[in-house]
């Protein structure tokens, strides 16, 4: 790592293992490909669609990892429930 | 008391499996302690050369377990050290050759005659490893701040916490300091933030560790290596003494050099 790479806020060799690993490691824990998380989010947005209104652009799913164990942890906004709409003339 | 019984494994190979052993079982026996050590890698031997006993042996762990000799007869004593012995692996035979349940009996037969079983794992999660395993009481994963060497030692703890072998402690090997100060390595904190395990011992880079295996003296026998000082400080955490972890920053200067000649620091 240079004095120029600091600089110019070139991320570090060292940050760039760090981040790499945890996304290996989450992976590698849990059996779970990016591909499969995508799958489970669909069927997730599939299945609480059919009870409730969501925002499925806004929704967020990831694994966190806490010390050794991992958590599935999904934000899923809920859209205002609408009005029905009253009838003017 | 009876023995306690170590495993060292790592995963990935050429992280330091053997050298650890080796300089263990040395600082250990150094210590006082009875200590026999067993090379698992069967077929690949290599535990004798680096405690320089290779010219010893008559017998091994397969001719043990296949009743050609009695257990005593496999045990070499060590050159200097009174109180260590190897049991070397077979090097014309293969894992094929042991069992999981070969080496438990093994390992309790050992348990009454010394404190300390230290067993050197083949590298990998096959069967080498699952025998070498088999009678621990405790193991320590070992790695390199390495991205390669982190994700095998997680695989292995993962391993190790299903078959209820857990909780690993971590041995972090050839840690550079100048590296980490630089943010060119993985500093210690991220190795554990991403293993989540508990920290035995941090042995920095020190080319007296190589210097020591050519010679076949493990480098604990060096007063004032770094690295020996590092693996004589896991040893006393093993028999459970507190000992703090080593200052690895205050390698560089000169400065701080001269005030650790004068004793200062």
């Amino acid at each position: 790592m240079t004095f120029f790479d600091k600089l110019f806020g070139k991320k570090t060799s060292a940050n760039s293992a760090k981040e790499r690993l945890q996304l290996v490691l989450i992976h590698d824990r849990t059996d779970l490909t990016p591909a499969e998380l995508d799958s489970l989010r669909d069927d997730l947005i599939a299945t609480i669609s059919r009870h409730v209104e969501i925002d499925a652009q806004a929704m967020q799913i990831g694994v966190e990892h806490d010390g050794r164990s991992q958590r599935l942890i999904a934000d899923i906004p809920l859209k205002p429930a609408r009005r029905k709409s009253r009838k003017t003339k | 008391m009876p023995a306690q019984v170590i495993t060292i494994t790592s995963g990935k190979g050429g992280v330091g499996k053997t050298t650890a052993v080796a300089n263990l079982a040395v600082a250990l026996a150094m210590e006082g302690s009875k200590v026999v050590c067993i090379d698992g890698d069967i077929g690949l031997r290599n535990l004798d050369v680096i405690l320089g006993l290779e010219n010893r042996i008559v017998y091994d762990l397969v001719d043990v377990i296949e009743g050609r000799c009695r257990l005593k007869q496999a045990m070499i004593r060590d050159k200097k050290l009174p109180e260590l012995y190897l049991i070397p692996a077979a090097q014309t035979r293969d894992k094929s050759a042991v069992s999981a349940s070969d080496m438990t009996r093994l390992v309790k037969e050992l348990r009454s005659e010394c404190d300390f079983v230290l067993i050197d794992s083949p590298a990998g999660i096959e069967r080498g490893f699952r025998n070498a395993i088999a009678g621990a009481d405790r193991v320590l994963v070992i790695t390199n701040p390495e991205v390669s060497a982190v994700r095998d030692a997680d695989r292995v703890i993962g391993i190790l916490e299903s078959e209820e072998k857990g909780p690993a402690s971590l041995i972090l090997n050839r840690l550079n300091p100048a590296l980490v100060k630089s943010k060119d390595m993985l500093s210690p904190e991220d190795v554990l933030d991403l293993l989540a395990i508990e920290l035995i011992g941090i042995v920095p880079e020190d080319e007296t560790v190589l210097i020591a295996s050519n010679r076949g003296a493990p480098v604990s026998y060096d007063a004032k290596s770094r690295a020996g000082q590092a693996f004589r400080n896991i040893a006393k955490r093993l028999k459970g003494e507190t000992v703090p972890f080593m200052d690895l920053d205050s390698q560089g200067g000169l400065w701080e050099r001269i005030q650790r000649l004068a004793g200062r620091k």
